[in-house]
């Protein structure tokens, strides 16, 4: 169920340029299933910025009633979540959406997780819940610059992690889509969160294959009423049938809408 | 005794706070978080003739205490909205007012006999912001002829009162709003967006794939306060008044400029809890203003004092 509360601020770190790592504490957090569900922020008290900002669960504790947010500073509204400091309550809608279906891996069975900059949250509570139930991963993250990545040691202890910078500043240089072919990389299921044309690139290579994306997108509401959000479906790519990355996603099987 | 109850054209309200149309959809997402019941009334998405995508995306973009959207009147289609939304939405003890849209005099004529038979719907809001193909794409509501002569054919068709739902985006609102009083608007509700654009510094283009989009949120109240100010004290017929409300107190401002119900839109989004908050919040707000029921603020920032029902504050 979506609930709306004041959650408390237990951390709030600067893990990378730019980067902020925050937990929050909160009841709705027994709300939440599924990996890669998103939570909608109101940033600040009034009316600027208005609107509320989607971001990703990155990490969830039930025991200790938090969740975990990973996110980059960069508008005006995520600059000023970063000011947040510990005991400061923050405004958070959710959980909302459809996350990565973990039980479409079975135990034994290799996936691999690709993500892209800002989209390699969600992929962090993912990787965790599959390595949870025996299931072998990968990980395959790229980055802008060697300064923005983070979270790299973490993923590496659940399973092997390859990191490619687009400047090539750190580990491998360019795309992530590269080092799946130069790695010779297999995988039974491929789970991917990131900018619009990798997860393009990603639902061409691997058409064959069982693909899950997450997709972005400018949201208003976040919950489903209001339409800001809506993808053509691939079954219907010009016509008038929806789906809406909000309420029915932000995590899609390949080849289920137009991205 | 209710403090908040009002009696409109077509409508028993409980109290004067509804959701407006296109910020709250059918009412199937906000119904997880409340009960509908609570509110005045449901002023649904704009329905249109046949079943519509709307425009690519990016379809919103955030400004300064407000934003902009170009959705492009996405909805279901009159058939879908008739047999499957409607009925949904009579479960709750609450009034639809149905919005109307259309690209030609028959397609609103079409939608507006149909829609207006189901037994939930109380009032038809008349959507005229819409382009009208016949004459180029001009919006409806921007001719005041046009718009009165689809008021007058709405009206003949529909079974419930009819709202008629200004568009700021005109030189004369008071000569529209007179020209759909004639036509027989039983209602009129205001405002509609104002049509802006945002570009994007980086790209260097607008960030609404529509390239332009309709204002909406806090930053347009004074201009929707304004024009009610003005269309109250020259039209006979009731308003349901919108723009950036946010709180019990706008309601009241409303009321004052010369509304006689009030709609909320855009902070739905960043509050879905809003409409049952304020509608918590307005009897006691009533009371501190010195009133005993809310309708006595209709008008009050221009009526003048004699003709008041009430003396003080
Ligand atoms: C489902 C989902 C999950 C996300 N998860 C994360 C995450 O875990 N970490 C993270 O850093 N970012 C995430 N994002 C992107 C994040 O929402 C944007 O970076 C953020 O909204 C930008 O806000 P701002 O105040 O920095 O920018 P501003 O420029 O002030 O934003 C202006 C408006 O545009 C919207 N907007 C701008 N960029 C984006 C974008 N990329 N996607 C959607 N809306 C945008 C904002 O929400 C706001 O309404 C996610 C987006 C979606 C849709
Ligand atoms: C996302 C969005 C969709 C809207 N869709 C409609 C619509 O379908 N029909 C309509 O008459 N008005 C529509 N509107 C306008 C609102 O009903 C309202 O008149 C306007 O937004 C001003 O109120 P607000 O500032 O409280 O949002 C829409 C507004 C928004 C923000
Ligand atoms: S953001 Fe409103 S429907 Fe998705």
């Amino acid at each position: 169920m979506i609930k709306q509360e004041l959650c408390q601020v237990i951390d709030q770190t600067e893990i990378a340029t730019n980067i902020y790592e925050l937990t929050v504490k909160g009841e709705l957090v027994h709300e939440m299933k599924e990996p890669g569900q998103f939570v909608h922020l109101k940033v600040n008290n009034g009316i600027s910025p208005l609107l509320r900002r989607p971001i990703s669960i990155a990490n969830i504790n039930q025991d200790e009633e938090t969740f975990t947010m990973i996110y980059r500073a960069e508008g005006k509204g995520t600059r000023l979540l970063a000011t947040l400091q510990q005991g400061d309550l923050l405004d958070v809608l959710g959980p909302l959406g459809h996350g990565f279906p973990v039980e479409e891996t079975e135990a034994c069975d290799t996936a691999l997780l690709v993500g892209g900059g800002i989209g390699v949250p969600p992929l962090y509570e993912l990787s965790q819940r599959l390595t949870a139930n025996g299931v072998k991963v990968i990980h395959v993250l790229g980055h802008q610059t060697k300064n923005a990545v983070f979270y790299e040691e973490e993923f590496k202890q659940l399973g092997p992690t390859f990191i490619a910078t687009a400047d090539g500043s750190y580990a491998y240089s360019g795309f992530v889509t590269d080092i799946i072919k130069n790695e010779n990389i297999t995988f039974d299921v491929l789970y991917t969160c990131g900018p619009t044309p990798m997860l393009r690139a990603l639902e061409q290579e691997y058409r064959h294959k069982k693909v899950f994306l997450s997709l972005e997108e400018r949201m208003g509401c976040g919950i489903g009423a209001c339409f800001a959000c809506v993808c053509h479906t691939a079954e219907d790519p010009t016509g008038v049938s929806y789906k809406k990355v909000c309420s029915d996603g932000p995590v899609f099987k390949a080849g289920e809408v137009v991205i | 005794m209710s403090a908040l109850n009002i009696s409109l054209p077509g409508l028993e309200l409980k109290n004067p706070i509804m959701p407006a149309s296109g910020c709250f959809g059918f009412g199937r997402e906000y119904s997880d978080l409340y009960d509908l019941s609570q509110l005045g009334a449901i002023m649904i998405k704009a329905t249109t003739k046949d079943a519509r995508f709307g425009n690519p995306t990016p379809r919103v973009a955030e400004t300064s205490a407000g934003m902009l959207n170009a959705i492009g009147l996405q909805n279901p289609g009159l058939t879908k909205v008739v047999e499957e939304e409607l009925p949904w939405l009579s479960q709750f003890d609450v009034p639809i007012i149905a919005n109307v849209a259309g690209s030609m005099e028959e397609d609103y004529i079409e939608v507006a006999k149909e829609i207006s038979q189901a037994p939930n719907v109380h009032a038809l809001e008349l959507n005229i912001s819409c382009p009208n193909v016949k004459t180029g794409g001009i919006a409806f509501g921007t001719v005041p002829e046009i718009a009165q002569s689809l008021t007058k054919k709405v009206k003949e068709v529909s079974a419930v009162p009819v709202y008629v739902k200004l568009s700021p985006n005109v030189t004369n609102i008071v000569e529209m709003a007179k020209a759909v009083e004639q036509g027989g608007a039983d209602g009129l509700t205001m405002i509609n967006t104002l049509v802006g654009m945002r570009i994007d510094i980086k790209t260097g283009k607008p960030v609404i794939a529509n390239k332009t989009g309709g204002l909406s949120g806090p930053a347009i109240k004074p201009v929707a306060i304004r024009m009610i100010h003005e269309v109250s004290q020259q039209v006979a017929i009731p308003i349901i008044g919108m723009g950036g409300v946010e709180s019990a107190e706008d309601v009241i401002e409303y009321f004052y400029a010369g509304a006689s119900a009030v709609a909320v839109g855009t902070m739905n989004f960043v509050d879905p809890f809003i409409c049952p908050k304020i509608i918590a919040e307005l009897p006691e707000l009533i009371h501190s203003l010195g009133f005993d029921h809310i309708s006595e603020c209709t008008g009050r920032s221009w009526k003048t004092v004699e003709k008041l029902t009430h003396h003080r504050a």
